[in-house]
């Protein structure tokens, strides 16, 4: 199953990727490829067989105590910021 | 010193031979000669293993240092390492100086280890070669014209090459096991939940587990207790005791029942690397073990089945990727959309951008239930598998790699022939089982490696098993030939 | 062509814990920008969620006051989008497996009628942070405080048929949310938000519409007005040939209207799928049995009860057990009127009358809520008791309460320092009589010659020169004796 331009260029888009010109043949190559392998899937015959989310089956969520642990540390956080301003982090204007 | 393994080092050390200062400036001076060649390390933590050195040679003179005390390790750049450079292989993060450790670092700190630095891997653990790295690739000390494997090259190729005696690594479709036996080197993926992924930058959240490369399964036996352990910030961290692995690691193999799986012996295996195999299994034998033929039917699937789940998860780990905290941000964006999407396009490389993109196609409307739905009803059968395989045999033996190490480049064109790779090595990950890779011998001069599988939370038996095997067998003593003696920076 | 309304309603409601449902952050309002947020909370690389117990708990606890079914095993599913106040590019969100199934509300309406309103599920999330746009000219400025406080979402059925019913439905929710103290109910602040699903069609078709979804309305008023002008403005567009658009709008209260909020090809693929991060949440039998003992009594089952205890109007019942804290003042006010005993009938109906009368409407004029009242449950009940045992009369109460009020003072104290009590004393109402009817004989002559209206008259004169005091029963029955002559 191949994908074509546009299929290319919306899943770039939902991914927030930008491609070049060039870039998109090939990567329409390598995901049909890709399509293709995982394909193989399709003969598997999955009748009544539960999805496996993660390998620990049988476990379930483990609940933490509605405590308060962690203290202001914005700073030492913010040091790997691109951008910040009043604390903020800054980015282009958001229109809703 | 460089040739010792990590156990003989501890003796040493404890002997007073030769101080860890003694022992930390050789290693950083063997890493520092062999970087233009291998490329093995993105960040050499020099000043501060020098700091932590001394710090545990105090320890020694007051008599009060533990088990693991003073001895040198190297930490593959997926793991976060406070107040140092964290960069995943990743142009994206080659800014990145993490605020905290990740409770792997934490625990290992804590039992005095000595961290050299950080290894290079594949950009953000995506890959089997060492080459999509953004500090370019890792070279195979056995052959500088070949891979390491990967993602965890960096890791490997520092043990193989004797710049640090052990190395922390990841595994989410093989990634410690492949570049071990490609390597010629031992390599340990726990099984999943046993070591904290906390601080351990997520590729596919529910394959990656946290492991170590290491000259044997002695020297892993050590740390993989120190290292492992449930952990309140995972929440799928498992709440079990951690035995002493080192403890039981001369149990005897008398009726051991090996499992060969029956698929992984058909097509795709190179016949010498089949005759190394079948070697090994002999070796077992003599030790008293029983071979038995077990059929996984659904595990031929696990490629396909990772190629859906793996890149899934990644496209949504990956999305916090944005410019905004931390990492790469695109110059002078001019809208918000522009900011998004510079940033990923220009901090991301193709392969990962690669695997996002399968990742949300998979995942986006009208797909779901067929491919990630699929393949996750694809893995239940694969799980299944390995239950029923379990209720017959105690271990599963195979091979690690179809193949020997190819040359640089060679593969980097088609990503399916990359993905190959993995093929024996994906189905514990899907499972959640433990496996390990130790050396058995050598093609065309070329290291060879050994899989070894077992039920969940089965490393104490699997490390006795592969042990038993290193107590027979010296393949994994061998250093390569430009790694033997010493370096001259 | 009449047209029928059909409205569905999202409520989030943020949860009271003290610390977040993922993280150990703390979750108080108004701190300063990013002062609450850690490197969970900011989606740094290698971290990871951990589920807070508190927030499972608040959850179960809405979902049995709504008699909704708990789910016996419930999934955190990722829902994957790029936004500036969403740190990790996913929401952790319920998808498929919801902590709480279907229930329902039962709402009344202003004329008093009943009706169903079902809620189809309720789930756990985390919350979003913040964009703030002022003062900084092409750029905005992300404060991530918010990002990570638990919500519930609560999704109704698409059963309301007005915005009269949406509010009524509304308010049921923000006073359940309160008396279940899972939600502080604050608007202003965001801790109670809804978006309203609008659509129209006409009366006797099956289908629904086409659906619009006004985002994020804070306040009662301004849902009502939403909901009606979307009715309005959708009702035009398909009367005018056109079709509705489903896509996503915001309610401006300047302007009174709502407008497009983003463009039709920004419909999002969320791409859910379960989070790997979590393990599934499992509740048992015994852990919900738990819960439901902790459950306070609900509002219904309290205006109930007030009814039926007190005797009060369905109405009256309503109002007073608007709140639990109102409620909770009101039934004080009551008992100790009746001495600490069992308050009879017209007790609790005169009680009732000043809690829902001039001390609601106190609280309303200064914007105060009933704990924050400046006459307590004592106090009042003090009042209430010197009309009862006639010290005052019932129209001086209301000056000794606006007095109370302002001075924050006893009703005795104020009684006696402005000498207000009421004049019983025959002999001295009597005296006070005589001199209006000998001041005013053009009245008397008329009154008694047939003019009963102007008993009003010398009422109003008596209570005049007796400065307001004279018992208005006594006035009354000695007024007729003297005026017949």
């Amino acid at each position: 199953m191949s994908l074509n331009r546009d299929q290319i260029n919306s899943i770039a888009h939902l991914a927030r990727l930008s491609l070049t010109e060039a870039e998109i043949p090939v990567y329409q190559d390598s995901l049909s490829k890709i399509v293709e392998l995982v394909g193989e899937l399709d003969a598997a015959n999955t009748a009544g067989i539960e999805p496996m989310a993660h390998p620990l089956t049988g476990l379930s969520a483990r609940l933490r105590p509605d405590v308060v642990t962690e203290k202001d540390q914005h700073e030492l956080y913010q040091r790997n910021a691109p951008q910040v301003e009043a604390a903020l982090y800054l980015v282009p204007k958001v229109i809703e | 010193m460089h040739q010792l393994t990590l156990s003989e080092l501890a003796k040493k050390l404890r002997a007073k031979e030769f101080s860890v200062t003694e022992l930390t400036k050789s290693l950083l001076g063997r890493i520092a000669a062999s970087a233009p060649t291998l490329n093995a390390f993105i960040t050499v933590t020099a000043e501060s293993a020098m700091t932590q050195a001394k710090a545990a040679d105090g320890l020694f003179a007051s008599g009060s240092a533990g088990p693991l005390t003073g001895l040198p390790l190297a930490h593959k750049d997926i793991f976060c390492t406070q107040g140092v450079k964290t960069s995943c292989g990743s142009k994206m993060l080659d800014n990145f100086v993490s605020p905290y450790d990740a409770t792997v670092v934490e625990k290992l700190n804590a039992a005095g280890m000595v961290m050299l630095g950080k290894t290079n891997m594949d950009e953000f653990a995506m890959g089997s070669s060492n080459e999509t790295s953004y500090y370019g690739p890792v070279r195979n000390p056995w052959d500088l014209s070949l891979v390491p494997g990967g993602s965890s090259g960096g890791s490997a190729a520092a043990v193989a090459a004797r710049l640090a005696p052990i190395a922390t690594a990841t595994d989410t479709g093989g990634s410690i096991r492949q570049p071990a036996s490609l390597c010629g080197v031992t390599g340990i993926k726990p099984t999943y939940g046993r070591v904290s992924r906390y601080g351990m930058i997520a590729f596919a959240s529910s394959l990656d587990q946290g492991g170590l490369i290491s000259q044997s399964a002695e020297d892993a036996a050590m740390v993989l207790g120190a290292m492992s352990g449930f952990d309140p910030r995972d929440s799928t961290s498992v709440d079990t005791p951690v035995p002493n692995y080192v403890e039981t690691l001369n149990a005897p193999l008398t009726g051991l029942r090996i499992g060969l799986i029956k698929e992984f012996f058909e097509k795709g295996l190179d016949a010498n690397v089949e005759n190394l195999i079948r070697e090994a299994l002999k070796v077992y034998e003599k030790l008293g073990a029983k071979l038995v033929e077990v059929k996984l039917p659904a595990l031929p699937l696990s490629v396909p089945t990772y190629y859906v789940v793996a890149p899934a998860e990644c496209s949504s780990n990956l999305a916090r990727f944005d410019g905004v905290r931390y990492g790469y941000r695109a110059q002078d964006p001019k809208d918000l959309m522009d900011l998004y999407k510079r940033s990923r396009g220009e901090g991301f490389g193709a392969e990962v951008k690669r695997r996002i993109m399968t990742g949300t196609y998979v995942l986006s409307a009208g797909y779901y239930d067929a491919y990630y739905l699929k393949a996750q009803r694809v893995r239940q059968l694969i799980n299944q598998d390995f239950k029923r395989a379990f209720e017959t045999v105690d271990v599963l033996i195979g091979p690690t790699a179809p193949d020997v190490a190819f040359a640089l480049g060679a593969k980097a064109s088609d990503p399916i022939q990359m993905y190959l790779n993995d093929i024996y090595t994906i189905g514990a990950n899907l499972a959640g089982v433990p496996a390990l890779s130790i050396p058995c011998g050598f093609v065309r001069d070329l290291p060879v490696g050994l899989q070894i599988a077992g039920p969940h939370f089965a490393e104490a038996k699997l490390l006795n098993v592969a042990h038993a095997y290193q107590q027979e067998t010296d393949w994994h003593r061998r250093i390569p030939a430009a790694f033997v003696r010493e370096l001259l920076s | 062509m009449t047209w029928e309304t059909v409205i569905g309603l999202e409520i989030h409601a943020q949860l009271s814990t003290k610390s977040k449902i993922f993280s150990g952050s703390p979750t108080a309002y108004g701190a300063p920008p990013n002062s609450q947020a850690n490197l969970v909370d900011l989606a740094y690389p290698g971290v990871l969620p951990v589920l807070n117990t508190e927030a499972v708990r608040m959850a179960v606890k809405f979902g049995l006051a709504v008699d909704a079914a708990i789910a016996p095993r419930s999934v955190f599913a990722r829902k994957n989008y790029f936004y500036p106040d969403l740190p990790k590019g996913y929401q952790i969100s319920q998808y498929e497996l919801p902590v709480v199934g279907r229930g329902h509300m039962d709402i009344v309406l202003d004329d008093g009628t009943k009706k169903r309103v079902g809620i189809t599920r309720a789930h756990l999330e985390e919350d979003a942070g913040k964009s703030l746009h002022e003062g900084l000219p092409k750029q905005s400025g992300i404060d991530l405080n918010r990002a990570g406080t638990p919500l519930i979402e609560i999704v109704s059925e698409p059963d309301m048929r007005s915005a009269k019913e949406a509010v009524a439905y509304l308010k049921k929710v923000h006073t359940l949310v309160r008396y279940l103290e899972i939600c502080d109910g604050n608007m202003q602040e965001g801790s109670f938000r809804c978006d309203a699903n609008v659509s129209v069609r006409k009366l006797g078709v099956e289908k629904f519409g086409t659906r619009a979804e006004i985002k994020n309305i804070n306040s009662f008023r301004f849902v009502e007005k939403a909901i009606n002008y979307e009715v309005a403005r959708q009702i035009d567009v398909i009367e005018g040939g056109g079709k509705v658009v489903q896509e996503t709008r915001l309610y401006d209260p300047d302007k009174g209207e709502t407008r497009s909020m983003r463009s039709k090809e920004e419909a999002n693929d969320y791409r859910y799928f379960p989070d790997p991060d979590l393990l599934p949440v499992e509740i048992d039998a015994a852990y919900i049995a738990n819960v439901k003992t902790t459950l306070p009594e609900l509002p219904d089952q309290k205006a109930a009860r007030f009814a039926s205890q007190f005797g009060l109007s369905e109405y009256d019942a309503g109002v007073l057990t608007s709140s639990k804290e109102l409620a909770a003042y009101y039934e004080q006010v009551a008992k100790l009127l009746a001495g600490g005993k069992e308050p009879s009938k017209e007790q609790a109906k005169f009680a009732a009358n000043w809690v829902a009368g001039s001390l609601a409407a106190a609280l309303n004029e200064h914007n105060l809520e009933i704990g924050e009242s400046r006459i307590d449950a004592a106090r009042l009940a003090g009042l209430l008791g010197r009309i009862a045992d006639d010290t005052i009369s019932g129209k001086i109460a209301k000056d000794v309460f606006e007095a109370m009020w302002a001075e924050g003072k006893d009703a005795d104290v104020i009684i006696e320092s402005k000498g207000l009590k009421q004049i019983t004393d025959s002999g001295a109402i009597e005296t006070a009589i005589d001199e209006v009817m000998a001041k005013n004989p053009g009245q008397l002559a008329d009154y008694r010659s047939g003019k009963d209206k102007l008993f009003g008259f010398f009422v109003g004169q008596v209570m005049k020169a007796t400065g307001g005091k004279a018992n208005p029963a006594q006035l009354n029955d000695l007024l007729k004796k003297k005026l017949a002559g």
